[in-house]
């Protein structure tokens, strides 16, 4: 695993927010809400909250300067990957007719930016105040030259092996997230599953210290 | 401990682009020496009691790699510096370095020094990475010595002048290559050094610059970065030089930027450049394109122009310019302008040097030189120049084949230079002569290894209960199973069965060895299989793939004794229908192993009507009505001369040389395993259509039959060649009175085939899968698993169709299987030749004791001689019609039919004609025996 570091209230403007790192992997979230809804036509259910997520790539995020145009098919998809994920933490019947917003963005991209997005996501929705049900983290895990490895960085994701992202809700010990883009014989994949189940739980124990942390700050803060 | 690792790196799109990496930092590397203990590492390869720890930089790697190879040095650490460097500069160099790593039996470390604490630097401001390197090299071997105390050496050997002098302020031993391997006092080894490259400390290299003695005899190589412009604009041509065959003065860069061959001629004009180089080429003015008749070039001729005999320095004479097409161009005045662009080779790009298998050329022994003598090697391989090197061991070497590898060619001298090797053995030595065979050809004949021989099932094998009571396994045991195969085959992978049925029907059984019940995916045995991808059959041995008590006992499904197998049956009609498909693990028992001629005869004799005749009886009928049907198709039944020899079993010298015959039988089996081919092929593609193991066989194009329809069309026939049934009808129909006339034709259009290569399919599109010669639109090989791995893929791949067996997971990586393609093809080509130089080997000891007149029958016009093709005996060879030293201009080549004709009289050679040659073992130079063939 990777070093991890999170930083908790890096965006003064927003409700809540966190920077989160995983090894070289850099990502930021901001969380506005609960607040009115905005748009009353993408109000589905008024008994529960409207999740919106929107994940963006820094053009400088990468070695290549390319441009990452808003919207495209990988954000989006990763957009809706992370609300999904969210959305089944978040206690979204208790606060009706209110909308929360996720924004993060990549701000270094080496491998995993999708589990360091839903980390970072954790971090601020938990420094928003919203309720939860658990505390979601996420982990990749490949499987190259017969062993399994957790927290791909970008060389050993571009390896052509296979890529298992898991988010797990940690105490619940629920799954809210299972990607993978190859195929897997099904006893390996239960080990590269169990591997980044464990790296899930490594960095929700680093959540929770970080966040108990940060709860400590504002206890001393407060007097 | 984390550190970030910076670096510039320039894209394949020649963008440059910057990497960052983490790189993390460990304290629990283990050093890897038996004497450590604070280290705990599971293997300690370095001896405890080793008299010194040798630490090694790049350049000792990249040009020392034969010293290290040899046994003599051991307790080697490798830092992984070193190795990305070596890695980087030479990827054959670094394959061997690791194979040595990973050898078991040799005491060489890996010591990943770039993540170990200690031992990590960082790159200071102003240091080039080259300086940081050797600094980190430095670093490394001082952390060994600290680590390990005083009582044992630990020794950089450097050939660099400047790393060795800050090693020895900083107070590590240092030495160089010679003088540490000087210190061995084995006086062998110091053969194996390479010679340095200047700027590096020698001891020679004092004596060696005289420089009012030396002359510049080849042009320098332009610098890379005007080659990269030169080519980016134009002027200059990229592609792989190939030297001709017969003509070692003649070379041929395919380029893609003119889409046409380069000729180049002569050595000056090569610039230094071996076979298989990747090189710079400009095109010459125009003018000086000349049309180069094709020659005949007798290696004799190179031999008696030379007279360098060699003491020390002396090699480097003024450029003997034997180009020998352009002399003779020159002199006749009818110099046509070629239509193949000439150029001389500006720079080389890549270079493929090898170890080159070959001899000394004889010389007197030096008296008194020290012990050392220049001598030059010359390789079996023609193309390749000779080489120059140094040995103390003349006197040993002179008489034996021997190994040599290439160092450098510098501007100076007209010979390369380079080291021996080791040596192989006598000259003239059959055993020796195989050996270079198999060396040449890459075919790894090591005795299987330990780990590869504990995969093997307990022996004596029998059949298990297990096996019986396996549900996909059928048993067959009842069913009257036979084989049929050459005389004397002790790896008998196939056998048949044929059963009328009660409607009228026949079911006929294809029953494979099953080899893939013993070998396992991933074991050591399937990894050494892979390897070596093909049994290699030469005269009067076999090199298996599989070990020995396998390939002839355990899968050899031999007669009386229950073997498992994997099986296709058919029901097929009397008139060869195939009416349904089955396929199975079975168990039988094969009720006769036959040879071809004991099947036929027993066809033959019409007072045989037991069961087992019957049966191949009805096989046969069978066959020749799938054959016909193959055949209308548009199959080409196409003709080789394949040799057979006698030989005498206590001295394995052949006795008795002829071409092997085809039976009837023969057709029958080969019939039956091409269907059991096509129709796994058809099943395994089914379910896996994007990692099934298939063969094909591409359509020759319109510049490779080119040869055949000039020789067809000079004596009247003509070929059509616009598909392969137009072809095949029109070689049936090629016929005259001659009665060889047809199998001649036959043979001519075989060689201008392309090869048949395995592939993975889903690296090509289904169109692409033909076979050409077979007319299959698919084809594998599933029949002889004992000896070929593609074959045992195939059943592993048929295995998992059918649910028997999971797919092991070397399937899902595309990319892998390919390389294991690619590898197959390579060693199925190496097989072919290795046997076909061992037939030659073989025919080359036949006729020394046993000058002979026979036919022969022209194949080839040359401008100085023409080139026979002797049926009886399946050789080919030159016949010069004009002396040597004589340059042949009396005789005119008529192109167009391919006629030599003597002016003024009515002498003349068409190509096809029939002449009575005398064949005759001569030996020009001493150790070179060949086959002379003369006119009589």
């Amino acid at each position: 695993m990777r070093q991890l570091k999170g930083e908790i209230g890096v965006v003064a403007k927003a409700d809540g927010s966190a920077l989160f790192e995983m090894g070289n992997t850099r990502v930021i979230a901001a969380v506005y809400g609960p607040r009115e809804v905005q748009n009353k036509g993408q109000q589905v259910n008024s008994k529960e909250a409207l999740v919106r997520c929107e994940y963006r790539m820094a053009e400088f995020s990468t070695g290549d300067r390319r441009r990452k145009p808003k919207g495209d098919r990988r954000s989006t998809e990763i957009s809706l990957v992370i609300r999904q994920t969210m959305e089944a933490s978040i206690l979204t019947h208790l606060m009706p007719r209110s909308q929360i917003d996720i924004f993060v963005q990549v701000l270094q991209a080496d491998g995993g930016t999708r589990s360091a997005c839903i980390n970072a996501a954790t971090l601020a929705l938990a420094d928003a105040g919203i309720p939860m049900r658990d505390i979601v983290t996420s982990c990749s895990a490949g499987y190259l030259c017969s062993t399994p490895l957790l927290d791909l960085n970008y060389i050993e994701d571009s390896a052509g092996g296979p890529d298992v992202t898991v988010g797990i809700l940690a105490k619940m010990d629920k799954v809210t997230l299972l990607q993978m883009d190859a195929k897997l014989p099904m006893d390996t994949f239960e080990n590269v599953m169990e591997l980044a189940i464990e790296g899930c739980k490594a960095i929700a124990n680093y959540i929770r210290e970080v966040l108990l942390e940060n709860t400590k700050r504002l206890e001393c803060q407060r007097g | 401990m984390l550190q970030s690792k910076t670096f510039v790196k320039k894209t394949k799109a020649g963008r440059v682009q910057k990497v960052v990496r983490e790189h993390y930092l460990r304290d629990d590397i283990p050093c890897g020496a038996a004497s450590c203990s604070a280290c705990a590492a599971v293997e300690h390869p370095l001896a405890a009691d080793a008299a010194a720890i040798l630490v090694v930089d790049t350049n000792v790697v990249l040009h020392q790699i034969d010293l290290l190879e040899n046994p003599a040095i051991e307790d080697v650490v490798l830092l992984s510096v070193v190795l990305d460097e070596v890695k980087n500069k030479n990827l054959s160099v670094f394959n061997r370095i690791k194979a040595l790593c990973s050898n078991k039996a040799r005491r060489f470390f890996v010591f990943t020094n770039e993540h170990h604490r200690d031992t990590y630097i960082k790159e200071m401001v102003g240091e080039s990475p080259n300086d940081r390197n050797d600094r980190a090299i430095r670093v490394a071997t001082r952390w060994y010595q600290s680590h390990l105390g005083d009582n044992i050496k630990v020794l950089l050997i450097t050939n660099d002048r400047d790393n060795k002098r800050k090693a020895i302020e900083e107070g590590i031993n240092a030495e160089t290559v010679e003088s540490y391997v000087r210190s061995l006092a084995q006086p062998g080894l110091l053969d194996l050094v390479a010679v340095s490259t200047s700027g590096d400390v020698t001891m020679e290299d004092a004596e060696d610059l005289r420089p009012s003695k030396r002359k510049v005899i080849y042009s320098e190589h332009k610098p890379m970065s005007e080659i990269t412009s030169g080519l980016r604009c134009g002027i200059y041509h990229q592609g792989k030089l190939r030297v001709n065959r017969y003509n070692p003065f003649e070379a041929y860069v395919g380029s893609e930027s003119i889409g046409d061959e380069i000729v180049i001629h002569g050595r000056s004009n090569m610039n230094r450049a071996f076979d298989g180089d990747i090189v710079a080429v400009e095109l010459l003015p125009q003018d000086q394109w000349h049309e180069s008749k094709s020659f005949i070039v007798d290696d004799d001729e190179d031999y008696a122009e030379e007279d360098v005999h060699l003491a020390p320095n002396s090699a480097d004479d003024a450029p003997r310019n034997t180009n020998h097409t352009q002399s003779t161009v020159a002199s006749s005045a009818a110099a046509v302008v070629s239509s193949h662009p000439v150029g001389r080779v500006v720079g080389i790009i890549k270079r493929n040097w090898n170890s080159y298998c070959g001899s000394l050329e004889p010389m007197p022994m030096p008296a008194g030189s020290g012990g050392i003598a220049h001598a030059l090697f010359v390789s079996k391989d023609r193309r390749i120049p000779k080489i120059r090197i140094q040995t103390r061991q003349l006197g040993n070497l002179l008489d034996k084949r021997i190994i040599v590898a290439v160092d450098l060619w510098d501007v100076l001298s007209r010979y390369p230079s380079g080291h021996y090797v080791r040596t192989i053995g006598d000259i003239g030595d059959k055993d020796t002569e195989t050996e270079v065979v198999l060396i040449e050809n890459d075919i790894n004949t090591r005795p299987f290894s330990t780990q590869v021989l504990a995969c093997l099932p307990p022996l004596p094998w029998t059949l298990s209960p297990e096996d019986l009571a396996n549900r996909n396994r059928q048993d067959l045991r009842h069913v009257r199973v036979f084989s049929v195969d050459p005389p004397g085959c002790r790896d008998i992978d196939d056998a048949l069965h044929c059963t009328p049925l009660p409607n009228g029907n026949f079911e006929v059984g294809v029953h494979i060895a099953d080899v893939t019940n013993f070998v396992h995916p991933g074991t050591p045995l399937d990894e050494e299989a892979t390897q070596r991808g093909t049994s290699v059959y030469l005269v009067g041995q076999r090199i298996d793939m599989l070990p020995k008590p396998l390939t002839e006992d355990v899968c050899s499904l031999r007669a009386d004794v229950e073997r498992l197998a994997f099986s296709v049956v058919w029901e097929m009609t009397p008139h060869a229908d195939i009416i349904s498909t089955r396929y199975t693990k079975s168990v039988i028992k094969s009720c006769a192993a036959m040879s071809y001629v004991e099947a036929q005869a027993r066809m033959d004799d019409s007072r045989l009507v037991d069961p087992l005749t019957v049966d191949l009886r009805n096989l046969n009928s069978l066959a020749k009505i799938m054959r016909h049907r193959r055949c209308e198709r548009g199959a080409l039944t196409l003709a080789s001369a394949e040799v057979k020899f006698e030989i005498d079993s206590e001295t394995h010298d052949p006795l008795d040389i002829g071409i092997y015959q085809i039976r009837e039988a023969n057709q029958m089996i080969e019939e039956f395993m091409l269907a059991a081919n096509i129709s796994v092929a058809e099943k395994i593609l089914k379910h896996f259509p994007l990692c099934s193991l298939l063969r094909r066989h591409p359509s020759p194009t319109k510049e490779m039959l080119e040869p055949l329809l000039r020789t067809t069309s000079s004596v009247g026939l003509n070929l059509d060649v616009s598909s392969s049934k137009a072809l095949a009808e029109s070689l049936d129909n090629a016929k005259n009175d001659d009665p060889y006339f047809n199998k001649l034709i036959r043979i001519l259009a075989t060689r201008c085939m392309t090869q048949a290569v395995y592939f993975c399919s889903g690296d090509l599109t289904f169109s692409e899968y033909y076979h050409y010669g077979l007319a299959a639109s698919l084809y594998t090989h599933f029949t002889s698993p004992i000896r070929r791995y593609a074959d045992v893929i195939v059943h592993r791949l048929l295995a998992a169709a059918l649910d028997i067996a999971k797919l092991p997971p070397l399937f899902q990586d595309g990319p892998q299987l390919t390389g294991i393609a690619d590898n197959l093809n390579y060693r199925h080509r190496n097989a072919q030749m290795a046997s076909r130089a061992s037939v030659e080997l073989h025919t080359l000891i036949y006729f020394r004791t046993r000058p002979t007149d026979t036919e022969a029958r022209i194949v080839k016009i040359k401008a100085n001689g023409f080139i026979v093709f002797v049926p009886k005996f399946g050789i080919e060879g030159p016949i010069y019609l004009t002396p040597k030293g004589d340059k042949g201009v009396d005789w005119v080549v008529d192109e167009v039919h391919q006629r030599v004709t003597k002016p003024g009289t009515s002498v003349s050679y068409a190509v096809l004609q029939t002449v009575m040659i005398h064949m005759e073992v001569v030996e020009p130079q001493p150790h070179r025996p060949k086959l002379q063939l003369t006119l009589i």
